[in-house]
């Protein structure tokens, strides 16, 4: 606490360091926003595809040294592969059931893909090498700092960009804002809501799956982790608001910050501030910081 | 009193009960202890299902509930040395109280949203058992908790969890045919309209969520004493989520369908383990079948089979 | 006297104005029509009164009370009921339970953990199920009602409420000429042995010119006209947007 306060260059790589967390910790929970805004879905599964992704990842990069970049890029692909079977193959026939039946179905996701994970890599921690070239620590004139999380610090904000002009600037982005509106208007129109469902779920399925490969250098791949990573975007995404693009980066930001500082103010609790921080906003915004209530059912 | 159970039903529960109260007869000790777990179990699924099928929302985070029970119980009996007769109606009042604690923030949402937050504040649980280590032993367990010396025999031991499980069974029955019960269902049924007759409809999700954890708290309070410890994996998820299974197994729109759904799972995981490791991979294909075919569990299966049967003939 | 007042009620969604500045009030022991096209923003008057929707300007007063921003439960227990568009009812419970379950909630025994739901107030349901000629179906589950029963019965559900006030939303809305017969001469007789004050949306202007001591018009979310039935058959204005040049509407 006297060290927090009396060193400005502590401060400063506490502040680097809750903005990498948070940076990598958006692209998981963008994800899982996303599915939501469009699908109506919360998906349980979210988390073990960011595991996948780090798996993926310990295989293309470390066991099979095919480098880092196509790791990530394997991650995404092997998402997106995963994407596609459980969405048609599962998601599309429960749209119209009740919201607990689909929750059960991402659930039961959880559970095959979890053992499955333990029969592909086992049950051992695996470790992933930092990139060549990012192992190093990078000058900042202050001070040094790792400069892999330094570029994870700054993939988040790219992707936030990317999301952003794919949702706000394009003719898809449009109707996919629409699709939360009203997906029977898009039908009548003609559109192929179908594909907007099935790329939607793609799109933050592989985003979980890169988040999971960027993150594997410094959350070494192991089984429970996708059970710690959804309750931190559930956390994330319910202070920011659920389906908000803003909320997500808003709220992981947040998250980032409360987690690395509780953790250096009261060591070990630091997630105990973070929900301590969401009860808040429980009480002040219901929806979160973003979000906009739901329209009651009936 | 007013209170009318179906004859057949009624029945039934005799002969459970009394071939429950035969069981230690048998002298196997598999079989007792079999059974004692299985009634726990059936309590914890019947508490889930005053949220589930009375409410009408889904709880991710029963287990937390089930925990503090245990834990609670587990301290104060063998920290504190406390007698039974005091520490498990506090463990009880603890699991009520967090509960209640819960549901005040829960209840501003519902559906998803509500799911969500049952999940995050059970894993909030999991976790100060996790890192609370003085108090709870952290990720080693509670171990060697003080059993009165009067249950320290697995037949005592038995009697003793019949006669909690079938009274809380019993209390549980009335509140969910109570006034209450059934307003509970109108919320279920119509959250909406339900306002529209003058029910706060976030209250009486509250109310359900604390009855829920109260039961919850005395299968935690009992399992504790039998297992002799309590570990953080009884608050995690995944135990979270083998609840809400049995619950939907056994078929939620039935107040018994949760206690069989209990019983069956449990003993298909005896089962299975003996030829996998892989439950959880069991577990996530029955899931898969509920959703797909089976929304109204085990109960309702035979149900379609008794108006087939007498549609048939 | 009026029971339920208005003071530039609005209601903006978003940059739709779907309510725009509506005074009105409502005398005790009439029964009073609101009309308007679709999405003249009736519906949407109603959920403002009963506390489903916040307003996003004006007041709403009921009895002398404000009632603006008032959650839709504590609103029902100052005596102002209402039915909707579409059904709304308990689908998966028996039409015995339906009303019982009203009743309860009426006299404050919903969080009576241990008194049994099969004792509860057995003859008042029963009396209930006989006004609404329901008393056959009794047992029956409440979806499975034909629709024009699924009316009947929301129509008890609010009754049993003890309202002083009841609003109908299209409550023929659906039926076939002969059930609009019948729910309509029902309404109308309850509301008279009752005492009740009445306010509704129909789109059936025979009905509505049937039984309406005053009709009030919605247009685009605001309020162009009120008075008697007669003042609005010869309102231009009415006529205008609301009756188009035909009068045969109204005949």
């Amino acid at each position: 606490m006297d060290m927090l306060l009396s060193s400005p260059t502590f401060v400063f790589i506490q502040v680097l360091n809750s903005i990498s967390l948070g940076m990598n910790l958006f692209i998981i929970a963008a994800g899982l926003s996303l599915i939501f805004g469009v699908l109506r879905v919360i998906n349980f599964a979210h988390g073990v595809f960011y595991m996948f992704g780090a798996y993926i990842m310990y295989s293309i990069a470390q066991d099979m040294e095919l480098g880092f970049l196509t790791g990530v890029i394997a991650a995404a692909a092997g998402l997106s592969v995963i994407a596609i079977v459980i969405e048609r193959g599962l998601f599309q026939w429960l749209y119209d059931k009740e919201h607990l039946m689909q929750l059960l179905l991402t659930f039961a996701i959880v559970l095959i893909m979890g053992d499955l994970a333990k029969i592909i890599w086992g049950t051992d921690q695996l470790s992933v090498s930092y990139p060549e070239g990012l192992s190093g620590a990078t000058n900042l004139g202050i001070t040094f700092y790792p400069t892999y999380r330094l570029l994870l610090a700054v993939i988040g904000p790219l992707i936030f960009i990317g999301l952003f002009l794919m949702i706000e600037r394009t003719r898809w982005g449009r109707l996919t804002r629409a699709a939360t509106q009203d997906m029977e208007m898009l039908a009548a129109l003609g559109i192929n809501v179908p594909v907007i469902y099935v790329t939607i779920f793609l799109i933050g399925s592989a985003l979980a799956g890169v988040g999971g490969a960027l993150a594997s250098p410094i959350n070494s791949p192991t089984p429970g982790m996708d059970a710690t990573i959804i309750v931190e975007c559930f956390v994330i995404v319910i202070i920011g608001g659920l389906g908000s693009l803003w909320g997500s980066f808003v709220g992981a930001l947040i998250y980032g910050f409360v987690f690395n500082f509780g953790s250096v103010i009261v060591p070990n609790w630091q997630d105990v501030f973070a929900f301590l921080l969401l009860m808040v906003v429980l009480l002040i915004r219901p929806w979160g910081l973003f979000g906009k209530p739901e329209r009651e059912g009936h | 009193m007013g209170w009318s159970m179906p004859r057949g039903v009624l029945i039934s529960c005799i002969v459970v009960l009394v071939a429950l109260a035969l069981i230690p007869v048998t002298e196997s000790r598999y079989l007792i202890d079999i059974t004692t777990e299985i009634m726990v179990y059936a309590l914890f699924a019947l508490s889930l299902n005053v949220i589930i099928g009375f409410s009408g929302n889904v709880s991710f985070g029963h287990a937390a509930y089930f925990a503090i029970g245990g834990y609670v119980n587990a301290i104060l009996l063998t920290t504190y040395e406390m007698p039974l007769i005091i520490s498990f109606p506090l463990a009880v009042v603890a699991s009520g109280l967090a509960a209640a604690f819960v549901a005040y923030f829960c209840t501003r949402l519902t559906d998803i949203y509500f799911a969500m937050l049952t999940l995050a504040f059970a894993m909030l649980v999991w976790a100060i058992a996790f890192k609370w280590r003085s108090v709870t032993g952290g990720d080693d367990g509670f171990v060697g908790v003080h059993v009165p010396a009067f249950l320290d025999d697995r037949v005592p031991f038995f009697y003793f969890t019949l006669i909690i499980v079938a009274v809380s069974i019993g209390i549980l029955w009335m509140i969910c045919h109570s006034a209450f019960g059934q307003t509970l269902i109108a919320v279920r049924e119509n959250l909406t309209r339900a306002g529209f007759i003058g029910v706060n409809t976030r209250l009486m999700r509250g109310a359900a969520f604390v009855v829920a954890g109260t039961f919850a708290g005395i299968a935690g309070a009992i399992f504790a004493m039998y297992n002799r410890g309590v570990y953080t994996e009884s608050a995690f998820w995944t135990e979270s989520a083998q609840v809400l299974i049995m619950t939907l197994l056994g078929g939620m729109y039935s107040f018994f369908g949760p206690a069989i759904g209990a019983a069956a799972l449990y003993l298909l995981e005896r089962f299975a383990n003996e030829y996998t490791q892989y439950w959880p991979t069991v577990l996530g294909v029955i899931l898969l079948v509920i959703v797909l075919v089976l929304p109204e569990g085990l109960v309702g299966l035979a149900k379609r089979i008794k108006a087939r049967l007498a549609g048939g003939s | 006297m009026a029971v339920l007042e208005t003071k530039g009620l609005t209601k903006d969604f978003g940059g739709f104005v779907a309510i725009n500045n509506v005074t009105f009030s409502l005398e005790k022991g009439e029964k009073h029509a609101i009309i308007g096209p679709n999405g003249a923003g009736k519906t949407t008057f109603f959920n403002l009164i009963t506390g489903h929707l916040e307003p996003s300007a004006g007041t709403v007063t009921f009895e002398d009370k404000t009632i603006t921003g008032m959650p839709p439960h504590q609103i029902v227990r100052l005596g102002l009921a209402r039915s909707f568009q579409r059904i709304n009812i308990f689908p998966r419970m028996t039409v015995y339970q339906n009303i019982q379950t009203s009743l309860i909630a009426r006299d404050h025994k919903h969080f009576s953990l241990f008194a049994p739901a099969a004792a509860q107030n057995l003859q008042e349901t029963a009396e209930l199920l006989e006004l609404v000629g329901l008393d056959t179906e009794a047992t029956e589950i409440a979806g499975e009602l034909s629709y024009g029963k699924q009316k009947q019965l929301e129509l008890a559900i609010s009754l049993a409420e003890n309202p002083s006030v009841l609003l109908l939303d299209e409550p023929t809305a659906g039926m076939s000429p002969q059930e609009t017969k019948e729910a309509i001469a029902l309404v109308d007789e309850i509301a008279k042995t009752r005492g009740l004050t009445l306010l509704f949306t129909e789109h059936d202007m025979s009905v509505v010119f049937g039984i309406a001591d005053r009709i009030s018009v919605l247009h685009h979310g605001e309020l162009i006209a009120s008075g008697l039935p007669d003042e609005m058959r010869n309102n231009p204005e009415v006529r205008r947007v609301y009756l188009g040049e035909g009068d045969d509407a109204a005949a």
